[in-house]
């Protein structure tokens, strides 16, 4: 049976927290695909977003998460999902790296970010000593 | 979740690797291994099957681009079998469609290396 869709306006919020480690990225890319399947996307557009959620904590975890974790919120509305992903490491803004196709020489880092870049419709990077990385993804419903 | 990985020889000296599973942060590793190993030995064409791999992120990319790199310094080559859309579309979308040959079987795939 599907899911009935979401009706309200205000976003149905969801918390995830992960160990910033290689064998729970496909935890995170599963329970933010079921929290997508919520809304009416389409199939191939559930699969990026698992793609990118993905490539954002594999991001994060090659960056060294410095507390060991990923903190993962998801807004969803009737019309988007917006993925905030959050760990204690520090890194290149996304905007600093290649936005070009990514060619032979492209190292997996830019490729990952190149990806996330091409299958959401709008992404902000922030990051400092601080605080840390925060990334937020957006997808439309239809987009 | 887990990725499946066997290495068989094709008649020719081609080897073949078939993977089953999800390719991602966690799997890649193993996947790496095995190519290595195959270029390790001087096996330097490959076709390697996506046909029954269900994801792939940028470190499964990755890893088959390094492969393609190694072997390409010996004259060597990688293709690929894939049909499933969505990670046609992951190669068309970073341009690898242009760098890696992607075929719909391995007969196809094993021609193309002859």
């Amino acid at each position: 049976m599907n899911p009935a869709p979401l009706a309200q306006p205000d976003p149905a919020v969801v918390r995830l927290e992960i160990p910033a480690r290689a064998e729970w990225v496909a935890v995170a890319r599963l329970a933010v695909a079921a929290v997508a399947s919520r809304l009416h996307f389409s199939i191939d557009d559930i699969e990026d977003i698992k793609l990118a959620i993905a490539e954002a904590c594999t991001n994060a975890i090659q960056h060294g998460a410095a507390d060991g974790t990923i903190e993962i919120v998801c807004e969803a509305t009737p019309t988007d999902l917006e993925l905030t992903v959050r760990d204690r490491g520090r890194r290149t803004p996304v905007e600093a790296l290649a936005e070009e196709r990514i060619g032979e020489g492209g190292r997996t880092e830019e490729l990952g970010v190149f990806l996330i870049r091409a299958l959401m419709d709008r992404v902000e990077y922030t990051s400092d000593a601080r605080d840390g990385t925060q990334l937020v993804m957006i997808k439309r419903v239809g987009g | 979740m887990d990725i499946k990985v066997a290495v068989r020889e094709a008649p020719g000296g081609t080897f073949v690797v078939d993977l089953t599973g999800e390719i991602d942060v966690y799997t890649s590793p193993k996947v790496k291994d095995a190519i290595s190993a195959l270029i390790d030995g001087a096996h330097y064409n490959l076709v390697i099957n996506l046909e029954n791999v269900r994801y792939i992120d940028s470190t499964g990319l990755g890893v088959l681009i390094g492969g393609l790199k190694r072997v390409r310094e010996h004259g060597g080559s990688v293709n690929l079998v894939c049909t499933n859309p969505q990670i046609k579309k992951i190669f068309d979308i970073t341009g690898l469609v242009k760098i890696f040959g992607i075929f719909d079987d391995e007969p196809g795939a094993m021609k193309a290396l002859a």
